[in-house]
């Protein structure tokens, strides 16, 4: 009998089922795994060390490149912890608009991550329409800040603006092909104010969730892919540092949101989804049920913002800028506005850590300030890369085929992870 | 909320007693720095206690304070620093570990206490150079291979020391001095205390 040798199989790093950039050693018995080692890294920008070197403004449209698809949650964190060591007071309506934006962030998130985990599996399908669903979002994503993907619009002390009162409209004959009584039609949720699209799109989603697990969730196939695929423990859970739906997925219920709310999380009303068995299946079903917390969520913002109108950013114009009008009719504004923008403003000596229930899990900024107008050091704590390092132990005995289900579940962007 | 973190601390100082060399509490949150030899028994300590529950290592970095507020820093250069979670207790935690030699930074491995220090000490290796005694696999994590020096270390330039391109005659990627100078627009500055007020 000839002998027979395990075999090493190169995943990556240029792989449709890669999520980006991932190249994984895989050393097979056959079709099965015997161990993975993930050679992360290839994205890797230096994001800290880029923050070292600029304003603590200037460092935070960075948190949009860390997780590409969750833009505003990474921003979040990031203003709560220079929140924190100024000591400055967010607005109540500003603390609404961003619980509102992290939800609507949620919902992005979760449907880019249903789409491609589909794609991954076989269920091509899913793709094209947790697509659909998500334009809508990022128009509203566009309204509010110009961009599409790159927001920028948490600031320390605020947001960059109040939700504008009308939404973008689609034109005839520009960039599109529809017809005029297609752009009509087109339109006809777009006549009113953002807070009303976002509005109608909350009544809209749940039939799409619907749609979604229609095609998904009794669905054999899909099943055959996840059930019992990937199964984590409770106790393996917290040991290799699991957040997010990964350890909800588990049975643990903990949410950050919940047990250590920030912004107005304590006073919306939503539940905390939570699995049984701990494989993928499981978590699919918490993060789809997710989603439609996150849509209670924002319709609870919406009514909220529409009756309480007020300020958006802090008063205090050493940190948040002066507006226009005060500008050129005050020298002191113009004095603040210029400081504002060329030295930045100074952060007390101090570190903090802020974390926010990011999509992916616990996404944490860890920040030392020495006094100075740029950080002194900058860590960013990414769900993604403790759920990565457990990919070894979580595929180990699992199929070659199960490893892509497995980073499907795991919702990988490497953004996050290679920093 | 504050009787939280008095019990926290309370704790802290019945388990844990002179081996903690200072704590402090900033912004609702509690630091305790631990000498570099008593790390390992204070990470069992604090996992496997009750009354303290940190389950979680939520996050493992190292910071080098070489440059801390313009050169005013006493202290030793290089620190881990952990930041953990108990689910249990609904608390968190900071500890800070000086490495004792800055010329050859070494720690304990803690990946035997939380599985997910492996990757982070990794990390840390990687980035700053800190030495992490007893890790299973101590390799570079997010650098090229290859690479040279640690990236995150204070006095090393933010555009590098080299850079790669494609020779046309050599027909292959070579590395050569980086071309570039590293421009700073704006300054950084501490300023005195209460300026501008």
């Amino acid at each position: 009998m000839p002998e027979i040798q395990n075999y090493t199989l190169n995943f990556g790093p240029q792989h449709p089922a890669a999520h980006g950039v991932l190249r994984l050693v895989l050393e097979l018995d056959g079709e099965v795994v015997m161990r993975a080692d993930p050679h992360i890294g290839l994205l890797h920008r230096a994001t800290e060390k880029l923050a070292e070197h600029k304003i603590f403004l200037q460092a935070m449209p960075y948190m949009d490149r860390l997780d590409y698809v969750s833009m505003m949650c990474n921003e979040h964190a990031y203003v709560m912890a220079v929140e924190k060591l100024l000591g400055v007071e967010v607005p109540v309506r500003a603390q609404y608009i961003r619980v509102m934006f992290d939800e609507i962030t949620r919902i992005l998130n979760h449907l880019l991550w249903l789409g491609a985990h589909g794609l991954d599996i076989g269920a091509m399908t899913m793709f094209l329409y947790t697509f659909r669903e998500r334009e809508d979002l990022m128009d509203v994503y566009e309204a509010v800040s110009g961009a599409r993907l790159h927001a920028a619009y948490y600031r320390p002390g605020g947001v960059y603006r109040d939700l504008p009162d009308t939404m973008p409209l689609y034109e005839v004959g520009k960039m599109t092909v529809h017809s005029e009584k297609d752009v009509a039609g087109m339109n006809s949720n777009r006549h009113g104010s953002v807070l009303d699209f976002i509005e109608d799109f909350t009544r809209r989603f749940p039939a799409c969730v619907d749609e979604y697990e229609t095609l998904l969730t009794d669905n054999r196939i899909w099943k055959q892919r996840t059930v019992g695929i990937g199964v984590v423990t409770p106790e393996r859970a917290l040991a290799l540092g699991l957040t997010g739906p990964m350890i909800r997925g588990s049975g643990i219920e903990w949410d950050l949101r919940k047990t250590q709310p920030y912004e107005v999380y304590d006073k919306v009303d939503f539940d905390i989804p939570v699995g049984v068995n701990g494989d993928c299946y499981d978590r699919y079903l918490v993060r789809m049920e997710e989603m439609r917390e996150s849509n209670r969520i924002i319709k609870q913002c919406v009514d909220w913002l529409r009756v309480n109108p007020g300020p958006v950013i802090s008063e205090n114009h050493k940190i948040a800028p002066p507006s226009r009008a005060g500008m050129k009719e005050n020298m002191e504004e113009l004095i603040h506005h210029f400081k504002l923008f060329t030295e930045g403003f100074h952060v007390p000596p101090g570190e903090a850590y802020a974390a926010v229930e990011h999509p992916k899990g616990e996404f944490g900024i860890y920040l030392i300030s020495d006094g100075a107008n740029k950080p002194y050091r900058m860590k960013i704590r990414a769900a993604g890369f403790a759920h990565m390092a457990a990919m070894d132990e979580m595929a180990r005995g699992h199929m070659i085929a199960d490893v892509v289900a497995l980073m499907g579940t795991y919702d990988i962007v490497f953004g996050e992870i290679d920093r | 909320m504050n009787t939280k973190l008095e019990r926290l601390t309370t704790n802290l100082k019945a388990a844990l007693g002179d081996k903690i060399a200072s704590l402090a509490e900033y912004v609702g949150e509690v630091t305790i720095v631990v000498k570099a030899s008593d790390w390992l028994h204070v990470a069992h300590q604090l996992r496997d206690r009750p009354e303290l529950g940190f389950e979680q290592l939520t996050d493992l970095c190292g910071v080098d304070y070489s440059e801390y507020g313009e050169g005013a820093w006493q202290g030793k250069r290089f620190a881990a620093v952990s930041h953990m979670l108990s689910i249990s207790n609904n608390w968190r935690l900071r500890v800070r570990v000086f490495a004792e030699d800055d010329e050859f930074p070494m720690l304990d491995s803690v990946a035997e206490v939380w599985p997910i220090a492996n990757w982070n000490e990794r990390e840390t290796f990687d980035l700053y150079g800190i030495i992490f005694s007893g890790h299973p696999d101590l390799r570079r994590i997010l650098s090229d291979y290859g690479f040279i020096g640690h990236p995150f270390r204070k006095d090393f330039p933010l555009v590098g020391n080299v850079e790669m391109r494609y020779d046309p005659e050599l027909r292959r990627v070579v590395y050569q001095p980086v071309s570039m100078e590293n421009r700073v627009a704006i300054p950084r500055v501490i300023r005195e205390e209460g300026y501008g007020a």
